[in-house]
């Protein structure tokens, strides 16, 4: 593919960057990401992602727009309110780069349709709020073989690790299985300050870009946790756990599964929410 | 003695176990920490037995969900 002189002049900032030049630019724009979750943490992944020029980007949510996403989810204007959030967000990153392709999946990630839709992305990003969809999001990318990048967020701290299956450790190294609901606390309970979505999500999309690029480090092998309060990143080196029950010796999940649904009363059934 | 825990400088009483520290460090959720001493991972079993030498170096990590946690 060739450069036409306006992409040249949109991405030449990165063009410049000895890592990146034109063949990175025309590896971003043959590229594909896909966002699991478009809220805090999938707004601005998806925002830079479309803005370096990753040629797809996949949006997994089925989720509408509430008012209380707007503190954090800035994909999402005001006059989005209960529109489904991929589309609110699917139209801001065409308006943002007509470059990009954007594809929209109103649906829960589920174990009947992660492998499906996982398995057309370069990379996956993990954008949800809730650990059912966190855990299908680590197995199925186990699965697949697919790298992506996890992330959390509560309060004022954030953490993120970045996975490329069968060679790095997986989520399940660090958490072999999912707390019981409500075992651990929740930003609906606990709250979240708002700017750590973009911290992190940040973080995430760099992770998705250096792995297009095949440049520098990634985030691999390490817990990355970030305390707003301290204002400080501390890196925590983690190892392959020979028990992990995905990817250790002798997995005990061998299929893909959905976790237990959670109950959940007041809002339904746990889905794939998003940060 | 003096542990290293989350890249900070603690000192605790000879001796603890990782138990012990995760009380000493006022920790919410006890039962679903993964805690690794010195690179390695101490399952959740061996907390309460497993004791702390001066210098380890301890990681506490959290489960962290997302934002609007709807069952989180
Ligand atoms: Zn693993």
């Amino acid at each position: 593919m060739r450069l036409t002189p306006e992409q040249v002049e949109r991405y030449s900032r990165q063009i410049i960057l000895e890592e990146v030049g034109l063949s990175g630019q025309r590896k971003l724009l043959e590229s594909s990401v896909l966002i699991v979750g478009v809220g805090g943490l999938g707004s601005p992944a998806a925002f830079y992602l479309a803005a370096a020029g990753v040629g797809q980007i996949g949006l997994v949510d089925f989720d509408r727009v509430e008012i209380n996403n707007l503190q954090r989810q800035i994909i999402h204007a005001a006059a989005d309110v209960t529109r489904l959030k991929v589309e609110s967000a699917g139209a801001k990153l065409r308006a943002l780069n007509p470059d990009v392709k954007v594809e929209l999946y109103p649906e829960p990630l589920s174990a009947a349709n992660a492998l499906r839709i996982i398995g057309g992305y370069d990379f996956v990003i993990d954008g949800t709020d809730n650990f059912a969809a966190k855990f299908l999001v680590n197995d199925a990318c186990c699965f697949a073989g697919k790298p992506f990048s996890h992330a959390g967020i509560l309060r004022f701290e954030g953490q993120t690790t970045t996975v490329l299956p069968g060679r790095s450790a997986c989520y399940r190294c660090i958490f072999p299985e999912r707390p019981p609901d409500g075992a651990v606390p929740s930003c609906a309970q606990a709250g979240v300050l708002g700017v750590l979505g973009g911290t992190l999500g940040v973080i995430q999309a760099t992770e998705a870009l250096k792995y297009l690029l095949e440049c520098g480090e990634l985030l691999t092998d390490h817990l990355l946790f970030y305390s707003a309060r301290e204002m400080v990143f501390h890196k925590v080196k983690i190892s392959r756990s020979p028990g992990c029950p995905i990817c250790g010796e002798n997995p005990s999940i061998t299929v893909l599964q959905d976790e237990a649904p959670a109950a959940c009363p007041a809002e339904g059934a746990g889905g794939d929410g998003e940060a | 003695m003096k542990l290293i825990v989350g890249g900070k400088t603690k000192t605790v009483p000879d001796s603890v176990t990782v138990a012990e520290l995760l009380e000493l460090e006022k920790v919410e959720t006890p039962g679903y920490v993964s805690v690794q001493v010195n690179d390695k991972f101490v399952r959740r079993e061996d907390f309460a037995a497993f004791r702390l030498s001066e210098s380890d170096r301890v990681e506490l990590m959290y489960f962290m969900g997302g934002g609007r946690s709807r069952c989180g």
